[in-house]
């Protein structure tokens, strides 16, 4: 599904590389923690994924995607394979709930008829089922990550990238948004999240991938945050 | 594509910036307007030439001795100044007009100034040869020709009069332009705002639309379109100035103009001027929307 085979990336502004000599292998349907200190690459890593970067050097593949040769028109269909889900959720605060969720397949050019099927039966699986006619402001942290989460996987993408999504949210939230990424994750979709949340890590117990000056360091099937706690 | 998505992406973000909207609009329908009155004037200064070319005469005033003593042009010298004339190759006709006729089409010339009338006398006006040309562009020829001949006092070139008239037209026709191009270039720079602060206001709604994998098209469609409504509305608000300024000219005063130079009727403006200045406006206003989201929208 993602493939880095000694990828590096050196930003213009830099001297130091933000990703040095990466390689990593994800599979189809494995859920992964990208976990590092801030300026440890996990952002560029993500980004390199979406291509909002080229790799400086090195390959990288993302579900059949040669994503460093890849023509900048073609861009779109590699993105629309992919959904992302942020920190600060980034909804859209004029429009509702369903609008939100409509706007990625809208953009698209998905049929309304299509949008009209499916925005509920995605709402219905974020837990969401009643709120389509809310707007984000009138909904907590955890519903509007769960808009955005709705709106990541809207368009069934094979991988969702979620930059740290409990950032914003107290535990026991985070709590639910990690189930919701294990229910989505169970239906074969790739998830790959960074996040500083050790105890999120912790409980998880899946595949980490630890970060430090863009180099891996760890890479444990089913690790924890840390050694030092 | 999902039409109904664009237009309100276009709609709102019309609304959005409604006084950026605004002073675009306007700045472009002047701008317009000038050059739409820029084109009216190349249109008249065609109508008027053809218009004065058509009864184009050189007149060849003859010496007081000839007007009084020879009325009907039959001694020497008008008599070959005539015959050479008519020789020449460029010439249609000659016509000898005497003074007593002269007189008369002085009066009917000056029939609504009286002084002039009281001041002229039939012996005030001398005879002259009315020569009419085949091509009107060799009067100047003829000019030269026969200024210095025997029995000639003067030389009237009616050519020369439309020359300085179409002079004119042409000073006012570049005028229009240069004013038009200043506030084009003007009318560029809010289209290319406007677009730049579209795009800052709406930054959120296209990352996303990235991120979900939106094409080009779909990101940028909105704002090309927005600069290209409001480069139409400009032109359709110019358009309706032009007609109506045409239309609701106090006739007077068009009358008088109509005497000296003569203009294009709103048929032309309807039908010519107008989709011009709204192919312009469209083809400028997406052009620049097209550089400015290269120079100033990621994609």
């Amino acid at each position: 599904m993602i493939r880095l085979e000694n990828v590096t990336k050196l930003y213009k502004t830099s001297t130091r590389p933000a990703l040095e000599n990466v390689s990593v292998d994800v599979g189809k349907g494995e859920f992964v923690f990208v976990i590092g200190p801030s300026g440890s690459g996990k952002s560029t890593f993500l980004r390199l994924l979406l291509r909002e970067e080229v790799p400086t050097k090195g390959k990288l593949y993302v579900s059949n995607y040669d994503v460093a040769k890849l023509p900048r028109r073609r861009v779109p269909r590699l993105r629309q394979t992919i959904g992302c889900v942020f920190q600060d959720f980034r909804l859209l605060t004029n429009k509702t709930v369903f609008e939100n969720v409509a706007f990625a397949l809208e953009v698209i050019g998905k049929p309304a008829h299509t949008i009209r099927k499916v925005v509920p039966e995605v709402l219905e699986l974020v837990g969401l089922d009643g709120k389509a006619d809310r707007m984000p402001r009138e909904l907590s942290g955890g519903e509007q990550q769960r808009v955005a989460i709705a709106r990541a996987f809207v368009n069934r993408p094979l991988m969702l990238l979620a930059d740290e999504p409990t950032g914003n949210l107290d535990p026991d939230t985070s709590q639910d948004i990690m189930l919701l990424l294990e229910r989505i994750n169970r239906t074969g979709t790739t998830v790959l999240m960074a996040t500083h949340d050790q105890s999120i890590v912790d409980s998880m117990r899946r595949r980490v991938v630890e970060l430090d000056f863009g180099r891996v360091i760890r890479d444990d099937a089913r690790g924890v945050y840390g050694y030092d706690h | 594509m999902r039409a109904s998505f664009v237009f309100s992406e276009v709609s709102t973000g019309l609304r959005r910036n409604v006084t950026m909207t605004v002073a675009m609009i306007l700045t472009t329908a002047i701008s317009l307007v000038m050059f739409g009155i820029g084109l009216m004037v190349v249109k008249a200064v065609d109508l008027t030439k053809d218009n004065y070319l058509d009864e184009l005469e050189v007149a060849v005033f003859l010496t007081d001795e000839i007007s009084k003593k020879d009325v009907s042009c039959t001694q020497q010298p008008c008599a070959s100044l005539k015959q050479d004339l008519e020789l020449n190759p460029a010439v249609d006709t000659v016509v000898y007009r005497d003074q007593d006729e002269a007189y008369e089409v002085f009066k009917k010339a000056f029939k609504n100034e009286p002084t002039m009338l009281e001041l002229a006398s039939p012996e005030a006006i001398p005879a002259s040869l009315q020569v009419r040309l085949k091509s009107p562009e060799q009067s100047a020829a003829i000019v030269k020709g026969f200024a210095e001949r025997q029995g000639v006092s003067l030389i009237h070139d009616g050519g020369e009069t439309v020359d300085r008239l179409v002079d004119s037209l042409r000073v006012l026709r570049n005028v229009t332009f240069v004013g038009s191009l200043v506030l084009l270039l003007a009318a560029l720079l809010l289209i290319a705002n406007m677009i730049q602060i579209s795009a800052y206001t709406r930054r959120t709604e296209v990352g996303i639309m990235r991120l979900v994998g939106a094409t080009r098209w779909y990101t940028q469609l909105p704002f090309l379109l927005e600069a290209m409504v409001a480069g139409a509305i400009g032109a359709v608000l110019a358009i309706t100035g032009l007609l109506s300024m045409q239309v609701l000219l106090p006739s007077g005063f068009a009358n008088q103009l109509e005497n000296v130079v003569r203009f294009p009727g709103t048929f032309y403006t309807a039908f010519v001027i107008s989709p011009i200045l709204l192919l312009t406006a469209m083809l400028i206003s997406s052009l620049v929307g097209y550089v400015t989201l290269r120079l100033y929208v990621r994609h």
